[in-house]
Parts: structure tokens; sequence; C-alpha cells
């Protein structure tokens, strides 16, 4: 209501000085990049702590860090990774940049609200950090901050720690509703004359239904954080139920653990595909963009996005599996969760067979596209183990999890970070990155991670337990212990070659070769601003107006192998190159 | 980043109202924020669904001691659905242009607003002299984290209440105090329900 | 190109490994060979998609790839293609998923013959408890739990007399072929009791009582592990699983002390013996848990010869480790924090006759060579 109210306070004008135009700004385009250099910011803090563990997996006698240290930064290193890299980066950074253009506005429906989005989520962050120079550090119960462990004394960061972590998530949570609140607005009220819904670019379906998630599935992880701040400070026995922990009686009683897992997962699973359903999106349009392909199956694409939202908010419980819930859940959501595989599989049959009878150039960020594929077909398949119940339960909390959900929504979204970086950078800059630090990147990056991970699974297979800091077990293989060895190896040459990407990033931001305004050929809005980069408002005097799909390459009959989404049709007659929401548009040749 | 940062506006006139079709100018503006409220009220409802559903998990441990709901909590209800209707007096007020009746039903909204404010502490005190503290027992404290949530999204709804308030007196076009009055008066009702939920749930369920 | 021939690597690299792999499952000791089929059922069915998808994606590349001239085909969609994958998608869900729930419905089935065998977690040891000849395991409540009755067992329970209480720290014994159901509770956070070669988990959730069953299908000892993150020393939290013939479970189950031999035996202790009870308060509060003694280094120091030595605080200062510093060590750990320790020990408050008994069994344990008055590391700096 607040923001509401005063958003009209804010009108559009010209930005006066640098600190309103790129401090305080209500631009969604500088907004973008604030959330941007900010998530990856963070992101290297976490990149550096999950070094700090490999070291100490692989290495276990070097003795850099303590076991209290490495819960610590197992912690920080998830919660980073999913919430404040992953999260804020495809709907504060991707999602704030190309909504507005891609859909044709001047800017998102609420600027005001869309600044107050970054300076929370930037307070949120400094937060976080805060909680390394609190007493006893930050909170070390892992990113699923399980109670009682997560507030009692055997856990790193029990008082201090959990406190400042959970704070900074409420005021996550209040940036990512404001921020969402916008994208969806905007998503449904600025589309200029002729974006119909179904010609909107996968790009912006994806970030849409993840924010419109988003504003459902926080609410749960707000909740959870309040209950457990009370639990924390105030004596209340929500999640608490009557222990002694080293050695002490809590005034704690007959609170429920499970509500916790249930509320944490209400919020975590939908979490997971928050940081998903955008990175389909963007890749799809990379696929199809650097195929020179209309994407295969728009329609399926589209209703597989939203199928796939909905049924995440049905899945949860298979989280819990070995949680001690009861167990006839396990049915329920055994069935639940191997459902939602279908639309996932039907939008990966659609990528590949975008690229059948394409033009494809295998650009840098074509190479992240395909890395991409590669990454999530073999995370999403791993998820079919551990969603089928029965393979769950010996599988549940060893590194087979590990390994699927940092292939799944680690490693995979962030190639497509990459690849939409260097696909959008040249629209962000003017300037082209450079393309040899690219590949060089590139497949450091995706092979590096597939080296790690694919083994990784393996290690899951023989029994090897998550979130262990050191394996001093018989049915442990030293073999076993020279793979984390030599896994520890390849992931900090991973780690040190992100530099190459961040001194590709700067080097070309200032030193790139000019661009021009669509050096992809693309057809989408964002490629045909009148200037590059946009200027504030976007679009010049006038808003383009849509008249066809964001999908028109190769279209026969046209002269160039693009049609911008802008331009008109040529005549009922010539039925090629409409949308595909048009009458008669089946296509097909 | 070196356009960005070299950028200069003096190469192009951008006028954002230069296009009739896009969101801005009052009209766009109105429905934008119409839809951005309604958009705002999937999470508190799904906040407030969570509550309850937590709720309803959590009463079935053997420590459930059902908490008396003191009498204040009727006059609180009382008072709240009397602000809501003070509100929707205004916004028919304001549909019809009569800033008189708007300037009455606002004020009434806020006076009945704060009362049940007050009268929801009041339920608080009481409780807290008859030993109902917070953390003795969950359904005491369901109530005290149930009427707290919601009080503080009433008491953020007064802050957008006064800036309508000052709109008004502060002699805004009529479009956008209707606007304001509009949104207001939706975000009320909603707490309303909100409160009947809750209310229902604490009287019934327990 | 290059893409192509590193993704058909990648491919032959993958399935290479999985026929190669020296990490693979233990061998199995419980009756679920279910678990172990379905893994490789969803092996062999993903791992064919796996390798179906990213060939075709070579392929694509190798045929489609830009060279001039080249033109994509314009091509929307196609319904029939999109049934077609949509159907055989459903068929390959359905084929994991069918076997996988009816094998599941075993697993949640525990059969009526089952022994009952209680687990309790603690930071970050496993107890046991077996139910005696009255076949029922006693009542039980964090209220009653003591050092002398580390699980809480009610002393007034019939049921619970002839319950046998292995302590934390001991082995969980189980005789072969004989289905078990582990009914397991937690004393302080959720822990999980897993034995990788019996394939089946579960957590023990503090406030509620959890179970799962299996057979043990062979005789030997297991490594019983907690695989649900509990804090600082859950990589430690381990126990060992003894699997015997059934005579000999019989024999080793009739050498235990029942709980009420244990109650009465605890009537005669002697008092004097403080560094025995110091002893079982530290095993039973878990102050072994991050203190060794023997001299190694873990989460706190170690106690072995700690008693008189000069000890470095974390301001550089020094104090020497009398009776008054352990006991406010104990009390208050983070008043004199030892220097390269991290701050993780909570406080404790012990009544006065157990911290006696405390600083009494520290005070025990001396190596030899620091009885001997003129050993360097006690003395130099006196």
């Amino acid at each position: 209501m607040v923001t509401v109210a005063s958003a009209d306070a804010h009108e559009h004008h010209e930005p006066q000085s640098f600190i309103t135009k790129y401090v305080w700004s209500q631009d969604h385009k500088v907004i973008a990049i604030q959330y941007s250099l900010t998530a990856i910011a963070v992101g290297l803090v976490a990149l550096v702590l999950s070094g700090l563990m490999r070291i100490q997996l692989g290495f276990p006698d070097s003795g850099l860090v303590d076991a209290s240290s490495y819960y610590q930064f197992m912690t920080l290193h998830g919660m980073i990774m999913v919430i404040y890299l992953l999260t804020a980066l495809f709907l504060g950074g991707f999602g704030n940049y190309l909504i507005p253009l891609m859909v044709g506005a001047r800017d998102m429906v609420f600027p005001y609200l869309n600044m107050l989005s970054y300076w929370f989520y930037l307070v949120s962050v400094l937060v976080l950090m805060a909680s390394f120079f609190v007493p006893d550090g930050p909170t070390g119960a892992g990113w699923t901050l399980y109670p009682p462990q997560a507030i009692t004394g055997g856990t790193p960061g029990a008082d201090w720690g959990i406190l400042t972590m959970l704070l900074s998530l409420a005021i996550f949570i209040v940036a990512a509703t404001m921020g969402s609140l916008n994208y969806v607005t905007t998503v449904l009220q600025a589309r200029t004359k002729g974006m119909t819904l179904m010609r909107m670019p996968l790009t912006v379906w994806g970030i849409f239904v993840a924010s419109i998630m988003a504003l459902l599935a926080f609410p749960a992880l707000f909740v959870a954080a309040v209950m457990m701040m009370l639990d924390a400070t105030m004596g209340t026995s929500f999640f608490m139920p009557a222990i002694i922990a080293m050695g002490q009686q809590l005034p704690h009683e007959g609170g429920s653990p499970l509500l916790f897992q249930h509320l944490f997962w209400f919020f975590g699973h939908p979490e997971v595909y928050i940081v998903a359903l955008p990175a389909f999106g963007l890749v799809s349009d990379l696929i199809s963009t650097h195929a020179r392909k209309n994407i295969f199956g728009y329609h399926m694409m589209v209703w597989a996005i939203v199928i796939i939202g909905g049924l995440s908010f049905f899945v949860w419980a298979h989280h819990m599996y070995v949680s001690g819930m009861n167990l006839s859940f396990g049915f329920f959501f055994a069935i639940s969760t191997l459902v939602i595989a279908v639309p996932t599989a039907i939008k990966v049959y659609n990528w590949i067979l975008t690229l059948w009878k394409g033009d494809i150039h295998l650009t840098v960020p074509m190479l992240y596209a395909i890395g991409f594929v590669v990454t999530f077909v073999v995370g999403g398949l791993t998820g079919l183990f551990l969603g089928n119940v029965i393979v769950d339960i010996p599988l549940a909390d060893t590194y087979f999890v590990v390994a699927h959900f940092h292939m799944v929504m680690g490693v995979a979204p962030i190639l497509v970070v990459f690849g939409g970086i260097h696909h959008w950078f040249p629209k962000v800059t003017g300037r082209m990155m450079n393309d040899t630090l690219g590949r060089l990147h590139f497949w450091i990056t995706f092979l590096g991670t597939y080296v790690i991970f694919f083994p990784m699974h393996y290690l899951g297979v023989l029994g090897m337990p998550r979130r262990y800091f050191d394996y001093d077990y018989e049915f442990i293989p030293q073999s076993a212990l020279d793979l984390n060895t030599f896994i520890t190896i390849v992931a900090l040459v991973v780690a040190a070659a992100q530099i190459l990407f961040l001194y590709n990033m700067i080097w070309s931001a200032f030193r790139g070769r000019p661009s021009g305004g669509n050096p992809w050929g693309a057809t989408s809005l964002e490629w045909q601003t009148p200037q590059t980069p946009p200027g504030h408002g976007n679009w010049g005097p006038a808003v383009p107006e849509v008249h066809r799909w964001a999908y028109d390459y190769n279209v026969p009959g046209a002269s160039a192998d693009f049609v911008p989404q802008t331009e008109p049709q040529r005549g009922p007659s010539q039925g090629h190159g409409h949308g595909p929401e048009q009458p008669g548009e089946k296509g097909h040749s | 980043m070196s356009h960005w940062v070299k950028y200069d506006p003096s190469r192009g006139t951008l006028d954002p109202d230069g296009d009739g079709r896009s969101w801005q100018g009052p009209a766009g503006r109105g429905r934008a924020a119409m839809r951005g409220l309604l958009i705002f009220l999937l999470p508190l409802a799904s906040m407030f669904a969570l509550v309850i559903s937590a709720y309803m998990m959590r009463r079935h441990v053997g420590d459930w001691q059902p908490i008396p709901l003191p009498w204040q909590v009727w006059l609180s209800t009382v008072l709240l659905v009397g602000s809501s209707i003070a509100f929707e007096v205004a916004r028919r007020a304001a549909a019809l242009g009569h800033i008189h009746d708007i300037r009455r039903g606002l004020l009434g909204t806020g006076v009945l607003a704060v009362a049940f404010l007050g009268s929801q502490l009041w339920a608080w005190f009481h409780l807290q002299e008859q030993g109902y503290y917070l953390a003795a027992n969950p359904a005491n404290s369901f109530f005290y984290l149930m009427s707290g949530l919601h009080g503080l999204h009433l008491i953020a709804g007064l802050v957008a209440w006064s800036k309508t308030r000052s709109a008004l007196t502060g002699g805004a076009d009529v479009a956008s105090v209707q606007l304001y009055v509009q949104l207001c008066a939706i975000y009320w009702h909603f707490l309303l329900v909100v409160w009947l939920l809750l209310f229902g749930v604490l009287f019934w369920v327990s | 190109m290059v893409l192509a021939i590193i993704l058909t690597i990648i491919v032959i690299g993958s399935v290479a490994f999985h026929l190669l792999t020296p990490w693979t499952l233990t061998e199995l000791g419980s009756n679920w060979q279910s678990m172990d089929a379905m893994l490789h059922i969803s092996f062999a069915i993903t791992g064919v998609v796996f390798v179906a998808v990213t060939l075709f994606m070579v392929l694509a590349i190798v045929r489609y790839r830009h060279r001039p001239g080249r033109k994509a085909q314009y091509s929307p969609d196609s319904r029939r293609l999109e049934l077609w994958l949509l159907g055989l998608t459903t068929v390959g869900i359905v084929a994991l998923l069918a076997p996988g729930l009816v094998y599941y419905y075993d697993f949640t089935r525990t059969p009526d013959d089952a022994m009952r065998v209680e687990v309790v977690g603690e930071q970050w040891r496993f107890a046991f408890r077996y139910p005696g000849e009255s076949g029922q395991l006693g009542r039980t409540s964090i209220e009653h739990v003591t050092s002398d009755n580390p699980l809480g067992l009610d002393p007034g329970d019939p049921a619970s007399q002839d319950d046998i209480v292995i302590p934390a720290g001991g082995d969980l014994h189980l005789p072969v072929d004989q289905p078990v159901e582990l009914v397991m509770r937690a004393r302080d956070v959720i822990h999980s009791f897993f034995v990788p070669e019996f394939r089946a988990k579960m957590d023990m959730v503090p406030g509620m009582v959890t179970s799962f069953w299996f057979t043990p299908t062979r005789t030997g000892t297991f490594e019983a592990l907690c695989a649900q993150h509990c804090g600082v020393g859950h990589y430690n939290m381990s126990a060992t699983v003894n699997v015997m013939e059934r005579e000999a479970f019989e024999d080793w189950l009739g050498e235990q002390q029942t709980f009420g031999e244990h109650l009465a035996a605890l009537g005669d202790r002697d008092e004097d013996d403080e560094v025995s009870w110091g002893r079982e308060l530290a095993t039973s509060e878990g102050c072994m848990a991050c203190h060794s003694d023997d001299g190694s280094r873990d989460v706190g120091p170690t106690w072995l010869n700690l008693y008189g030595r000069e000890v470095t605080l974390e301001d550089d200062s020094t104090v020497v480790a009398d009776e008054e510093y352990i006991r406010r060590s104990i009390t208050d750990p983070r008043a004199q924090l030892t220097k390269g320790y991290p701050p993780a020990m909570p406080a404790y408050d012990f009544d006065d006759d157990e911290l006696d008994a405390l600083v009494a069994y520290i005070r025990s344990l001396q190596d030899d060579e620091n009885n001997n008055p003129d050993a360097p590391d006690t003395n130099a700096e006196r």
C-alpha cells in the first residue's frame, strides 16, 4: 500500500546527477546492474567458501579449517548460492533488465518499489556478511537450518549467527516480494501493443512464473524464520520439543521439528524452480537465437513452465522421505515428483529439437546453452532417483544428493547465467565480450564441473554421507578419499578460472569490440531499441508495436534470416512468419 | 558498462508520457496500482494461510492447552468490522466524488482501526495478567503470533491511510484520491477477512 | 566440431565410468535387495535417456552447424512428435515409479515378528535399548534423564525394569536373519541412523518416535553413522553394529545388566570414587565428544595432562589449569578461552559434587612422562 501510494511521487524524469542516476536510481536497467553486481560479489564469497571446504575434504590433514568453520562455510555457501546469488541474479538481475525491454515497457510499473527492492536486498546481504563478525561467527546449521540443531549449543553460531541469518532472510524476503510484485505486474500491465502473452519470449515467461512462485513460496520461509526467532529468543516452542542439549534441559516442550521442515520445504522446493524456470526461459532464447531457428513447440514450452511452476508446490515432502514423517506420504510425493519430470522432459526434447535442422552458430552463448542441456539432463535424471522414494532411502543425505543438486540447480543455472551475460552484454554495454576468453572459460567451467560432480554420484552410491568434515570410516576405501583429493584439485582450478570471466567482463566493458544494437541478429524487442545501451525510458519517442512472436528466424521468403517482432506482417495471404497464436499458423513445412 | 557510464542523455528526448499507449498517466497508473495491490495480497494470503496450517499441525501435540480468548477480542472484531464499513462508505463517497463524505469516512476508519489495535493490545495485557505468557503454551504463542502479524499489517495499512488523508487534505486531484481510497479499502477488507479467519480458527479450532 | 567430439567423449566416458567404477554399492547386508534393484533399473533407464539425448545433440551439431549459405528449417512445432515424446516419457516414468512404489510398500509394512530395538541419538553418539524379557520397551521421558539414566527410562514403569540399556558408545548387537524394527528417539537434535550396508535409513527426531525395519542377512561388524547434520561433531557420530548368529546374540544379551539391576547397583555406588563418577559424567554429558583423553586434538583441548599445566588463553595471557580454572571452564567456558580453539562449548550447570567429580577425573588423566616433574612441557615456564 505504502509503496503503491508513493510510486506516483516519482514520475519518470531525467536523472540529474551521478547519485540519482546510478545510486538512488529508479531505472530498471541500473537497478538490474546493481542487483547483478551485488549478487556476483556475494557469489564470489560463496565460491571462496566452497574452495576452503574442498581443501578440507581433499586434504584433511592440511588443518586449514576446523570443524566449526567447515560447517559455517558449508551453510553460508549453500545459502548464498541458492538465495543471494541465483535467486537475486535471475529475478533481480536478468528479470529487471529484460522484462521491461522484452515486453516493450518504458520501465517497471513501480520504479520506486523497484529501487527499494534493491536496497533491501543490499541490506540483507550486508546483514548476512555481518554474521561473519558477530560473536562465534555465522551459523553452521546447514542451509536448511533445521531446528533444534540450528539454535542449540552444539552447532557453531547458534546464538548470534542464526539470528543474523534469519534476520537477513526476512529482509531478503521483503526485497524479493517487492521485486516479484513489480515483475508480475509489469508483465501483466505494461506490455506494449501487440505483445500478447503468447508472443512473449520464453525468458519473460520463465521469470514471470518464477516471480509468482516467489510471491507464494517465500512467505513460508518468512513464517518459519519468524517462528524460529521466537523459539530462539522468547522461549516459545513452535519447533522446539523438550530436549537436553549439551547436558542441559532447555525450556521448551512439545514443539515439532517436522513442522519446520514442512514449512521450509514448502518454500524450498519451489525455490529450486524459482531458480530453474528463469534458466529454462533464458536458455530457450539462447538456443533459438543462436541456432537461427524458432523455438520448437512454443506452446508446449509455455505450458510446461506453468505446469512445472504449479506442480512444484505439491512435491515438497520428497525432501523428507526419511525425515520421520508418516511413511504413507511417500506414495503421494513420489508420484507427484515423478509427474513433474514429464513437463521437464518435454522442455529438454524441445531444446534439442530446436537444434535439429537449425543453422547452429557455436557462439559462446550457444556453447553455454549446450553445456546447460548436458548438465541439466544429468541433474534432472538423477532427480528421478531421488524422487522415487525407494531409491531415495539409501541415497538420501549422501553425496549422491550433493552431486544431484549441484548439477541441476547449481552448475546448470550458472552456465545459463554465463551464457546469458555473454548474450546480453552487448545490449547492456554496447560492447562484445572477448570470444577467446569466453571459450576458454566455458571449456574449463563446463568440463571441470562435470568432472567434479559426475563421480560424486558414485561416492553417494557407496554410502558417503554429506556434510562430513572428515571421512574416517572403514567402508570408505582409500581410493574414495583419493577421488576426493582429485575433485578438490579440479574444483580449485575451476574456481580460479572464474577470474577469466570476471576479467573478460571488466575488460570488455571498456575495451570490447563495439557491438552495434543487434549483434546476434535477434528478433525480440530488447534488440530493437533506438539506442544501445538503451536510454532512459528505453524506446525514444514511441514505444514499439509488436506484430509477431519472438522466434521468426529463417522465415521462408524473408530476406534476412530473422524478422524482428516489430516488423509488420506482410499481408493475410502469407501465413509464414505468423506468431503461433494466429489462426492457421501451423507453419511446419 | 563503458557506454553505460558515458551515456549522454542529450542524445535523445525521452518523454515517458509521449505515448498514450504506455502504462503512464493517471488511468494507466490506476490499473497498474490496482493489479499490483491484488498481486500483493497473494503473498499475504499465503503467509496467513501457512500460519494457520502450522497452527493446525502444531495443535495435535499433547502439550497444547487451548487459550481462553479474552472478551476484548470480540470488541476488536466489532471495531475492525466498523472500520471496514467506514472505509466502504468512504470508497463509495469517493466514487461519487463527495469529498466531505470521504473525509468523514476516512476519519471513522482511522479512529476505529486505532481503537482495534488498542483493543488487541488490551487483550494482550489481559492475557499477560492472567499468566498466559507468550512462551507458556503453544496455543498462546500462536495467539500472539497471529494477532501480532495481523496488527503489524494493519499498522502498515494506517501508514497508507495517512498518505491518503494527506492527499485529500493537500488537495490532490480527484482521480488520485479515488484511487488511493479504493486501494486502501481493498486492503482494509482483506485484513478484515484475514482477521475473521484467524479469529474463527482461534475460536473454533482450539 | 570440437564440441561434438567432446560431447561424444563425455558420453563414452560417463558410460565407461559407470561400468568400471571402483566406487559402487557396498556389499548388501540386509533384505533390501529391492533398493539395489531399483537403483540399477534407474541407472539403466536414465542412462539410455542420457546417451540418447546427448548423442542426438551431437548429431544435430555435426549435421546442422553453421556453414555459409545454410538455412534453418522453419518448423514451429509438431503436435504428433510432441505427443509421442510425451507418451514415451510417461512410459519411462511409470516403469520407474510402479516397481518403486511396490517395493516401498514393503518398507512401510513392518513384519509382525520384527524384534524391536531402540536407538537413541545424542550429540554425537548412539545409545541402544533392548526390551528384555517382557518384550516391551518401558516408557521414557526427557525429565528422567540423568547421568545414571541417560535414556530417561521411567523407573516407575514395570516394563522398563527388564530393559537392557547399552549406553552411548556401546555397540548394537543384532541376530542375523531376524527382522528388526529400529525404534528411534533423539535427545537433543535431529540425527539419523544409517548403515550403508543395510541401505535403509531414518531420521531420529527429538520429541517424537520414528522407526524403520530391515533384516540383517549376514554376520559381521558394520559401521553405523549419522546422516543428518547434527552439529559440529556430526562427522564423528558413529557406532558399531555387530550382526551375530542367534545363539551368540542370546548369550551376549544374557550377559547384559537390565535397567532394574543397574538401578540397584547405583545404590551401592562408592561415592568416594570420584574419578570413575567423573568419567561417567564426562561420557554421559557429551564432554568426550569434543575433548579427548589421549592427547589428540579435537574440537576442544585434550584433557590428558591438562591439570596443572600452563594454558595460553586467547589474549595470549597464561593461566595454570588448576581446580578453579577447570570448574570455571565448565560453568563459563568463554571466560578463559584457550588460544586456538573455537568458542563452541556451551555453559554447563553441574552441581558442586558433579564438578568435583569431573575435576577429579581430569586430574587423573596424566600419562607417565608428565608425572615427571622435569618434563619440559609442564614446567619449562614455571
